[in-house]
């Protein structure tokens, strides 16, 4: 039986995509088979980020109307071989996507895989909704900004009533915060909400801290995953984030400024 | 004012700011997530009915929905005008 998890956020641009990519990556390269799915219909881009675009062939929506396979649809991953991803259909419309055609998809999965990961869109519309409809666990990544935190809010809403969960009144789904884009200098300058304050209005289980890093855009540049590249931060905070939802004890990091030695203040880096 | 509330004062806070913004909106928002409904309409529809008697704006009339283990509680808040209408 498979683990569903959707990342959502509610607001664009706060990193959905890079943490789907990146949290599939680690749970994979940690050997456990998982599928990540993109829900943003007409506007496909996990398959950009994770570095497969000229690999599609078939999409999610050619699967739930029967025109290919799960199989044929899912694209394997050079570098992981536990790891498979079903890209978004970039013409079709939004309502192409249907609560029995993603149930029917998901439960497939179900049977092979041991986490699937949903890349919500932006938004409350039907993608989002439906990313959200199934899941066991939700990710809500948010931006220390009023606009991300008020939407994410918002979302945890939608998710205490509208998921398949709540409506058969089982267990809730299990919602973690990942705070990302986070910069400590600009927190201590109380030019940015803390962890703490997030925490505070959105009284949430921190699975993680992401540093606002230029590692980011540099990963999806070249289409990896930003959880490979070892030795930078935000690569790291995910590997950590990894860990502490398998269970891992893993002290937080990167919410505080790091103090620069006398050698990594004269030189700078 | 000392020295160091000068040095204090040019730094304005605006994490602050936000945060206590936020708390009181995602309150807010909280709360009308639990309203049922039909509040909207309800208020629409009395807000015409009192309109048709009474002379006042669009925002004098307030309509609140709170719940707790106990009861759950329908209040109507309407702000008269200060002098009244013939």
């Amino acid at each position: 039986m498979a683990r569903i998890i959707v990342v959502t956020s509610g607001k664009g641009g706060v990193g959905k995509t890079t943490t789907s990519a990146a949290i599939a990556m680690g749970l994979a390269k940690k050997g456990f088979k998982t599928a990540v799915i993109d829900f943003d219909v007409g506007l496909r881009n996990l398959d950009l980020i994770m570095g497969c675009e000229r690999r599609v062939v078939y999409d999610f929506v050619n699967v739930i109307n029967g025109e290919a396979t799960l199989n044929q649809a899912l694209i394997k991953d050079k570098r992981c071989n536990q790891l498979f991803i079903l890209p978004a259909s970039q013409t079709r419309d939004k309502d192409a996507l249907t609560k029995e055609g993603v149930g029917k998809i998901l439960k497939e999965l179900s049977k092979t895989f041991k986490y699937i990961i949903c890349d919500s869109p932006a938004g409350i519309e039907r993608g989002a909704n439906l990313a959200m409809y199934f899941a066991d666990d939700a990710f809500v990544v948010t931006n220390p900004e009023v606009a991300s935190v008020r939407d994410s809010d918002r979302m945890l809403g939608i998710l205490s009533s509208k998921s398949q969960r709540a409506e058969n009144n089982d267990e809730a789904i299990k919602e973690y915060l990942l705070l990302s884009r986070y910069n400590p200098k600009r927190v201590k300058l109380g030019e940015m909400l803390s962890v703490d304050d997030v925490q505070d209005i959105l009284s949430l289980h921190l699975l993680g801290v992401i540093p606002e890093s230029q590692s980011v855009l540099t990963a999806s540049n070249s289409g990896i995953p930003v959880i490979l590249d070892e030795n930078s931060d935000a690569g790291q905070a995910y590997t950590d984030i990894v860990n502490r939802y398998l269970g891992e004890e893993v002290p937080h990091r990167f919410i505080d400024e790091n103090k620069k030695g006398l050698l990594g203040r004269l030189f700078g880096s | 004012m000392s020295l160091l509330d000068y040095f204090k004062s040019t730094k304005p806070n605006s994490a602050k700011v936000a945060k206590e913004r936020l708390q009181i909106l995602v309150a807010h928002e909280r709360r009308s997530r639990h309203q049922p409904s039909y509040l909207p309409e309800l208020q629409k529809e009395l807000l015409a009915v009192i309109q048709k008697y009474i002379k006042v704006d669009q925002d004098a009339i307030s309509v609140n929905f709170d719940s707790d283990d106990e009861q759950e509680t329908l209040e109507l808040n309407i702000i008269l005008p200060d002098e009244p209408q013939t």
